[in-house]
């Protein structure tokens, strides 16, 4: 168990490395929600003060769960994707000759994603508080946050992986990209729910990552709430088991095709 | 997990270090390795010869447990490679086609990698590392990305990679394809050194040359099947005897055959101005040819004898040569820095 945990971090250290060497792989991590966060914090601040807007100190107070929320998810991607050209190059065969249960290869590559959905909610921490936004909860708040990122982060990484190992295409998994966004504009990301039309309000209020969104903003905005962080858990949980069955899945498909 | 550095040190001399018994692999209706039978033992270095697409890096996967058969079995170091996976992985050092290298990590940084794979504790893996790049020549660019090697020093790296944990077995698969006449006899010496410490070497290459320098005993594959196998000398004896080209002065073929036919067996000429004899003592019978054709007053410009060689037995045995132009004369690229 020791050895699989060394080669987790090594794995996961290398992949860190790997994200921070690549700038195409870092840019949409951080410098993409960044750029979004500030044109629509500058453009559509005056949302607060609409009917129904839930109460907020600023849009930027509102907007920090999206921006994290869109960074983490397109870590996952980058992260398969950087797993996908890894089983292009053959790299991953290095890695599958070696005397370590294949799960540690995977666990390995969502270590480094989920440092990366740490990374995100530091920095969008930093960015909001540096900018004037509170968190209404306090530390306690802040901690809740970032581990729902993280945790978060882990869990889309993990089906990320999943389709990098089906398809071992770096093209398919980047051709996700415009679906990560699709997604996220039918969450309650970056609009509350209750202000959308339909049918992207029925969508949105059954998306996963909407629940996830709502776990991350609430301890921002207001007091910490048993519900939403419970719903939140229970959405993550969700993708973590999507992710681990397509993972096993394709992991034995890896090895019937070679 | 198996057992860190299990593979370290000669095996039992008693279990071939690989035994395969009618292997193959169907990719759907394709059958790629069509029963493949062969055995390498302890301390041998075995050559998988054939050309592309012949099935040996089907093979070469199955063996190290990267792909699983769809009939037949195999044991590497006494492991099944199905049953026992974990503990061929734990016995085998794997050089794959084409490098398989991060052009992102140093050079260090991947075999450090490597040698946490393998269960060495760090100290332990981070020794290895030095030895080991200092053994392949990087010591003094295991600080640069990977990106930045030359082609001979990406296969060192591999290789040096493959070794970290000392393993019983080693698969070079292709290590020289592509690589420039220095780097390539670089990578052979390697070979042989691992060879003489005991490290039992599965080598499979399309280049004859490589098979006849470096291999104590030779597979032949065609169409997913083995076609020959055996040492190459003995291979190489049973197409036949040596035979002699000569090249006349003046043309006068039909002369010249009826006083070699008196000496050997002629062979069918490749062009108008040669002439081949196949003969039984090699090298000692030039003389008497040479006299025999200045009796008869016959100029000779140039003579050879030529030797069969592994791409014959692949002629006799699957009709078609092995090596093609672009694959025995493949460019050679620049010599590293």
């Amino acid at each position: 168990m020791a050895t699989n945990l060394r080669v987790i971090r090594a794995l996961g250290m290398r992949s860190i490395r790997q994200t921070f060497r690549r700038p195409q792989l870092m840019a949409p991590i951080l410098v993409f929600p960044t750029l979004l966060l500030a044109v629509q914090t500058g453009g559509a601040g005056g949302a607060v003060d609409l009917p129904g807007f839930p109460p907020v100190q600023g849009f930027l107070q509102f907007m920090l769960a999206g921006a994290m929320m869109q960074s983490l998810m397109l870590a996952g991607n980058s992260g398969g994707i950087a797993f996908a050209v890894d089983i292009e190059m053959g790299f991953t065969d290095r890695l599958f000759a070696a005397p370590v249960p294949r799960y540690t290869i995977v666990l390995g590559r969502l270590a480094g994603v989920a440092a990366l959905g740490f990374l995100s909610a530091v920095w969008f921490f930093a960015i909001g508080l540096a900018f004037g936004a509170e968190v209404h909860s306090g530390v306690a708040g802040v901690l809740i946050a970032v581990f729902l990122v993280t945790a978060t982060a882990t869990a889309v990484g993990g089906i990320g992986a999943a389709i990098a190992l089906r398809t071992g295409s770096a093209s398919v998994v980047q051709g996700l990209f415009p679906l990560v966004l699709v997604v996220l504009f039918l969450s309650s990301a970056f609009f509350p729910v209750d202000l959308m039309i339909q049918p992207a309000r029925a969508i949105a209020e059954y998306n996963p990552f909407s629940f996830i969104v709502e776990g991350v903003r609430t301890p921002i905005i207001a007091d910490v709430d048993a519900t939403d962080l419970l719903e939140a858990l229970l959405a993550i949980a969700g993708i973590v088991v999507l992710g681990l069955v397509l993972s096993v899945r394709a992991l034995r498909h890896r090895l019937r095709v070679g | 997990m198996a057992a860190a550095g299990a593979g370290r040190g000669r095996g039992d001399l008693s279990v071939p270090a690989i035994a395969v018994e009618g292997l193959e692999r169907a990719f759907g209706e394709i059958l790629a390795v069509r029963g493949v039978d062969l055995e390498v033992d302890e301390g041998e270095i075995y050559g998988f010869l054939g050309p592309n697409g012949a099935g040996k890096t089907t093979t070469v996967r199955m063996l190290t447990t990267l792909l699983l058969p769809t009939g037949g079995r195999a044991t590497v170091a006494g492991h099944d490679v199905v049953a026992e996976a974990r503990a061929v992985r734990a016995s085998i050092g794997v050089a794959l086609q084409e490098a398989a290298l991060d052009p992102l990590m140093t050079g260090r940084e991947l075999i450090r990698l490597q040698a946490t794979l393998q269960g060495l504790p760090t100290a332990e893996g981070r020794r290895r590392a030095d030895d080991l790049l200092e053994r392949v020549d990087l010591a003094a660019a295991a600080d640069r990305r990977v990106g930045g090697y030359s082609g001979g020093m990406k296969r060192r790296l591999d290789l040096a990679a493959a070794l970290v944990h000392e393993p019983r077995v080693l698969f070079l698969d292709e290590p020289t394809t592509g690589l420039d006449p220095v780097s390539r006899k670089t990578i052979w010496e390697e070979v042989r050194a691992l060879n003489d410490e005991g490290t039992t070497v599965f080598l499979t290459t399309q280049y004859l040359e490589e098979a006849d320098q470096l291999a104590d005993n030779v597979g032949i594959i065609d169409q997913g099947r083995i076609v020959a196998e055996g040492t190459p000398d003995a291979l190489k004896a049973e197409i036949g005897n040596p035979h002699i080209q000569l090249q006349l002065a003046d043309g006068s073929i039909d002369a010249a055959e009826r006083v070699l036919a008196e000496i050997g067996r002629l062979l069918p000429p490749t062009d108008g101005h040669t002439v081949l004899v196949e003969v039984e003592n090699g090298a000692g019978d030039i003389p008497r040819v040479v006299r025999a054709l200045d009796d008869a007053g016959i100029g000779v410009e140039s003579l050879e004898l030529v030797r069969p060689t592994l791409d014959d037995v692949f002629v006799a045995t699957t009709g078609h040569h092995l090596e093609k132009e672009d694959v025995a004369d493949a460019p050679a690229e620049a010599v590293e820095a």
